[in-house]
């Protein structure tokens, strides 16, 4: 039956049974293989993401541990220097670009639509494209390092050690195309986030009433907008010097390889923040239910968020002190880099507030938070030291620095992300993570990672460079090594608990009810996991906390139609309800689009020409993609 | 949870135009997105510029006619571009499907100047960091012209089907002009920096 066939039903036509079978048929995705490939629910896409992220998390820790069996003595012959140069390497961009940045838009994809109280996200096709893309840009960086053929020049790819001149191969080449597909993920995912909390969010649901976590998510998409841009640039001016010739980072023709660090950081340090501010959104929301009250100091946490939003654009130079820039511009960036500090002590502040005025509940997701605060603090007291240009001059490329970024990433984002999974958990899978098995991994990662990372510090001090695929035993450097190798173990030890909680849990562990942890949130105020329709009838907000600000029963809106996916459009910032607006169906167009994406960006490795007869397949999925097929406003 | 029925949408339109699109949205921020890889592109020019002793780098500079056609094109085509997207306001089909033509017609037109425009930087972008920069500026550009020019005719051809007279329709036409309105925009300072920069 099309859309025109079909009778304008609405929701407040319907008695309630019947309404919840209705929506689950209007808004469900296709069964079987065929539905899989063209879904565009942003549950089943979001768990998939999550799911993804985690596996090259997974293959990132494998790398980690490879790299500390080398180091563990000294003159090890496990590695030689080449694969280790791409084992470091391969870490590094996976950890950044294939786990930390889309972990957490991947939590965002799944939470924000539920967290605003919508039925999906914005642009729902444009999301399984970003998803596809991703895939498919992690699976060119690790088919690529099964063949031999993985970058081997750091995960920041520095010119001209991956120019022409220096990177023969294709391996600086794959680097440069995987960046540019994870960037395509992330814009995509941006975008849809920015226009899903502006356009989408619950009738009532004003400014001051948007849960920090989508604050943080905002404030990090517009984050994504702006660096992410650079990162493209650069990455693309890199092939065009490999396969066309252009002389961009060539000195000898008036290019300039400084030029590629400016770029590389102007997005390379805001990327720090794109990693961190969600987590910090996730600590900021997830620290109320186990404190049982608001978060104190709302206002002051979303104007921290915004103002280190803005801020880490004014730091990328810090990354660059030993380059010989002009002195003026090194105070001004270590100005800045110290002033970032600022908005991160007002959120701690406010974090050790709500605990301190609070009645804790000491389950997994609180531990994690603790930890969090404990790293993060520690992480970010060593950024106000690298900060300071002479300090630098001294620790940089030493395994301070390693030292440092581990803390602020892995204490500043893992932590809370852990956590996170931990506290969503039954909203994502409908069960309960095992508390003694979770509580287990908390300690193990949390011992295992300071007894790993901490003493890197003092490693970096006594002069060990970074990088490194050896030592002589002569440096003194072995036994501290071995403790931190050995330490690595206890980290890998609790990831793996996590992991076996987390996939024994869903599917064994005890059924959530649809609030577990008696959340404020609106999430929480649909069943655990929410079926495709997400909401029955769209919340109505009142109140910062919703479901503690109501009495009795959840305020609603109805008038929806329930014969086709109609969700509700409200104004950018009191969130008056606007228009109905159709939310497309599932599509197998995404599918191909990313597919033909994906032959252009890796033929182009290859040929210049893969862009122009590239493009002609691209623009024909994009067309059917987009060419309306029996939509609802066509129909009507 | 139990609920209780506080609101009642039944009686919102069906789709929205303008701010109260999420499609103009989604377009404000691809724009923002290519906004500043623009700007970026442009930074790289004047950076490398500042570097130089010389600028241009052993060539002379772009001769002015191809570029300046291209721009004065361009910002005629600002003027029906505004008219179809009031027309399209104001659902007017008919007046909506001429304006298609006509804009079809105008993305095409600097496309064919554009075929002079790159021999006439008067240097290769294998030749030095000058001739990269420049080169990648108006590939950068052109690549936009087209992918709104092959935007544009998808539209037009939609417009001439049973799908076109909806008010979704007539939103897209306004939100495909205002992205015109951008590649234009974006054109103006990236044509001071390629033409009238080195002739300063």
């Amino acid at each position: 039956m099309t859309a025109d066939a079909a009778p304008d039903t609405r929701d407040a036509d319907v008695e309630r049974t019947h309404l919840t079978c209705t929506l689950a048929e209007t808004w469900k995705t296709p069964a079987g293989f065929w539905g899989a490939l063209s879904t565009v629910d942003h549950k089943i896409i979001g768990r998939r993401y999550i799911f993804t992220a985690f596996v090259f998390l997974a293959l990132g820790g494998v790398l980690a541990a490879l790299m500390r069996i080398q180091l563990a003595q000294p003159e090890a012959r496990l590695l030689g220097p080449d694969r280790y140069n791409q084992i470091f390497t391969m870490h590094g961009a996976n950890m950044m670009f294939l786990f930390a940045v889309p972990v957490m838009e991947a939590m965002a994809v799944y939470l924000v639509p539920l967290m605003v109280g919508t039925r999906n996200i914005a642009f729902p096709r444009l999301n399984a494209f970003s998803y596809w893309i991703y895939l498919a840009g992690g699976a060119l960086l690790w088919i690529a390092f099964a063949l031999d053929m993985g970058p081997d020049v750091g995960w920041f790819a520095y010119v001209p050690l991956s120019g022409p001149q220096y990177g023969a191969g294709k391996r600086a080449d794959i680097w440069a195309q995987m960046i540019t597909f994870t960037e395509l993920s992330a814009l995509a995912v941006a975008v849809e986030l920015v226009v899903t909390i502006f356009k989408q969010r619950a009738p009532g649901m004003t400014l001051d009433r948007i849960p920090v976590f989508v604050w943080a998510m905002l404030v990090t998409s517009f984050l994504v907008i702006m660096a992410m841009p650079a990162i493209m640039v650069a990455s693309t001016s890199l092939i065009l010097d490999r396969l066309v010739g252009t002389h961009l980072f060539n000195p000898a023709e008036g290019g300039d390889v400084l030029l590629w660090q400016h770029l590389f950081w102007f997005f390379g340090h805001p990327e720090v923040y794109i990693i961190f501010l969600p987590a910090a959104g996730m600590v900021s929301t997830m620290i109320e239910p186990f404190a049982r009250r608001p978060a104190f100091g709302y206002l002051a946490l979303v104007m921290a968020l915004i103002a280190t939003g803005i801020l880490s654009f004014g730091l990328w130079v810090h990354h660059m002190f030993v380059a010989g820039l002009p002195r003026l511009g090194e105070s001004f960036f270590t100005a800045s880099s110290m002033t970032i500090a600022i908005p991160a002590g007002i959120q701690v502040f406010c974090w050790l507030a709500t605990l301190w005025d609070g009645t804790l509940v000491f389950k997994t997701p609180l531990l994690f938070i603790i930890g969090f605060i404990v790293t993060f603090v520690i992480g970010g007291l060593t950024g106000v030291m690298v900060a300071s240009v002479p300090f630098d001059t001294q620790v940089h490329d030493t395994y301070f620095v390693v030292a440092h970024f581990h803390y602020v990433l892995v204490g500043g984002a893992v932590f809370p992300l852990l956590g996170a999974i931990h506290y969503w958990f039954p909203k994502l899978t409908g069960r309960m993570m095992s508390e003694t098995l979770g509580q287990w991994s908390f300690w193990l990662i949390f011992i295992g990672f300071n007894a790993t990372f901490f003493p890197m510090h003092i490693l970096g001090l006594q002069g060990m460079p970074r990088r490194i695929y050896t030592y002589q035993p002569d440096l003194a450097w072995h036994g501290m090594n071995l403790f931190v190798s050995l330490s690595a173990a206890v980290l890998i030890a609790g990831f793996l608990l996590f992991f076996v909680n987390a996939l024994r849990s869903a599917r064994y562990g005890e059924p959530a009810s649809d609030n577990p942890w008696d959340a404020p949130t609106l999430e929480w105020a649909t069943a655990s996991p929410p079926p495709s329709y997400n909401f029955a009838m769209i919340p109505v907000v009142s109140g910062a906390q919703p479901l503690w600000n109501v009495e009795g029963a959840l305020p609603v809106a109805e008038g929806l139609r329930t014969d086709r996916r109609e969700l509700v459009v409200t104004s950018l910032a009191a969130a008056e309800p606007q228009t109905r607006e159709a939310s497309p169906r599932h599509s197998i167009w995404p599918l191909w689009a990313a597919l033909a994406t994906t032959v252009m960006l890796i033929w182009s490795i290859f040929s210049p020409w893969a862009v122009v007869w590239g493009s002609i397949p691209i623009a024909v999925t994009l067309i059917g993609w987009f060419w309306p097929k029996g939509t609802p406003e066509d129909e009507s | 949870m139990r609920e209780r029925v506080v609101l009642d949408l039944a009686r919102l339109p069906l789709h929205g135009t303008g701010a109260a699109s999420v499609t103009w949205w989604g377009t404000l921020a691809f724009m923002l997105i290519e906004g500043t890889g623009f700007a970026l592109a442009i930074a790289v020019y004047l950076y490398l510029m500042s570097l130089a002793t010389t600028w241009p780098l052993d060539a002379p500079p772009p001769d002015l006619l191809p570029g300046t056609l291209v721009t004065v094109i361009l910002v005629v085509s600002v003027v029906p571009n505004v008219m179809i997207s009031r027309w399209a306001e104001q659902q007017d089909l008919r007046k909506v499907r001429i304006g298609m033509i006509v804009m079809s017609a105008l993305g095409v037109a600097p496309l064919i100047v554009r075929i002079f425009e790159f021999p006439a930087l008067n240097i290769s972008w294998d030749s030095n960091a000058y001739g990269s920069v420049v080169w990648i500026l108006l590939g950068l550009h052109t690549t936009h012209i087209i992918t709104d020019l092959v935007d544009t005719l998808v539209l037009a051809a939609l417009m001439f089907t049973r799908h076109g007279d909806n008010l979704r329709r007539f939103g897209d036409v306004q939100d495909n002009a205002m992205y015109w309105n951008f590649v234009v925009t974006t054109w103006l300072p990236i044509y001071g920096c390629i033409y009238w920069i080195p002739r300063l």
